[in-house]
């Protein structure tokens, strides 16, 4: 393996580390279930992802031939993290999860928890 | 410089499922769990890579696949079962 | 009672194209594995077909690829603008509630539209108003609301109407 390309790999497995430390501290950290929804959604996927192409370059090279196999998990995770987020805000929209009182709009919660138009009275 | 890197990322990782093994515990409602399993699975997806890329063998790949398709599936459940739970009460 | 659908050799080709490349890459491309590959291809389509119903398809493939590459860049983006508002004290945050209204009504666009809102710059969609007028979403920090309205609007539904064409 040739150091240049050593030297991707590395970089990529470490940002893709340091990404998802990131986003696991915001779900620590951040003060209410919704902000809390934001970090790991976001983060996780782009740091999985990273670490995924890091070992595809890797396995690409260790066997001679181009293997796509992480691709498939990349774009799996891709797909799915916005559809779990969505159904995580959902499921906490309906369990009546506490927000901060620096939310703004809070009346618009109580509207998309009974699926109704923000105009309606 | 490689085996170095996998070792600093695979420290980053392990915090970071400390950081979510802690929200598991705390968590004060029942959805901060289930985001704090969500962040979980896809986080041990990122450590058996790096168990892969370490002993430089591919086929910890299919176990990613499938806890990346397992992880999915469960989250959605637990969601249905937390949506439909309370629509029944 | 549908009528007996006419026999059709591939009713879905984008999706026995993609099963067979899926097939492949699982299987590093190996002689044996690509005629095994092509035989499900056919088959699962046709076991498949009568369950799916008629969807919207993209009519302009290369607005399509554009737009992909468009959200790959705006996910890296978001990821440096929650990464710095994590970081941040938690007194800074300003989160809020937003209702964004929609023009697009067709189910695949509209899923489309709401994974992009949720992977992008500090937002969730939470709720779909029941006449799928209005979409809620969650803002990680907002500054201004019509404009991050106007924002969503103009980079994501539009571009995805003229996709779809509707």
């Amino acid at each position: 393996m040739t150091v240049f390309l050593e030297v991707i790999v590395s970089v990529l497995l470490v940002f893709g580390s340091i990404v998802m430390l990131i986003g696991s501290i915001g779900l620590a950290k951040l003060p209410d279930y919704f902000t809390r929804l934001h970090a790991p959604t976001k983060a996780s996927t782009l740091g999985v992802a990273c670490i995924l192409t890091a070992s595809m370059i890797f396995f690409s090279i260790q066997q001679g031939h181009v293997s796509l196999k992480e691709v498939l998990i990349s774009m799996f995770l891709l797909i799915t993290a916005p559809v779990a987020a969505h159904m995580l805000a959902k499921a906490g929209l309906h369990y009546k999860v506490k927000m901060t009182d620096s939310t703004q709009n809070q009346h618009l919660a109580k509207k998309a928890y009974l699926h109704e138009n923000p105009d309606d009275k | 410089m490689l085996s170095y890197a996998i070792l600093i990322a695979c420290a980053f990782i392990c915090c970071a499922l400390a950081l979510n093994a802690w929200r598991l515990i705390i968590g004060p409602t029942t959805p901060d769990r289930i985001i704090a399993v969500d962040t979980m699975y896809i986080n041990s997806i990122a450590l058996i890579i790096l168990l892969g890329l370490h002993q430089g063998s591919a086929i910890y790949y299919e176990s990613a696949l499938l806890i990346a398709l397992l992880g999915f599936v469960s989250t959605s459940a637990f969601c249905k079962y937390l949506l439909r739970g309370d629509i029944i009460e | 009672m549908d009528k007996i659908r006419k026999f059709v050799w591939f009713p879905t080709p984008y999706h026995s194209i993609l099963l067979w490349l899926v097939w492949q890459i699982l299987h590093d491309f190996s002689r044996g594995h690509m005629v095994l590959g092509a035989v499900f291809a056919i088959i699962i389509p046709w076991i498949v077909a009568p369950l799916s119903e008629k969807e919207a398809v993209a009519k302009n493939p290369i607005k399509a690829l554009m737009y992909t590459f468009r959200l790959l860049i705006d996910i890296a983006v978001s990821n440096y603008d929650v990464a710095k508002r994590v970081l941040q004290s938690n007194h800074t945050l300003k989160p809020a509630f937003i209702a964004v209204p929609l023009d697009i009504k067709e189910p695949v666009p509209l899923t489309i539209f709401t994974s992009s809102v949720s992977l992008t710059p500090g937002t969730v969609s939470v709720e779909l108003s029941d006449d799928r007028k209005w979409l809620y979403v969650h803002v990680l920090h907002l500054e201004d609301e019509q404009q991050l309205i106007s924002l969503i609007k103009a980079r994501y539904e539009v571009p995805l109407k003229e996709i779809f064409g509707c």
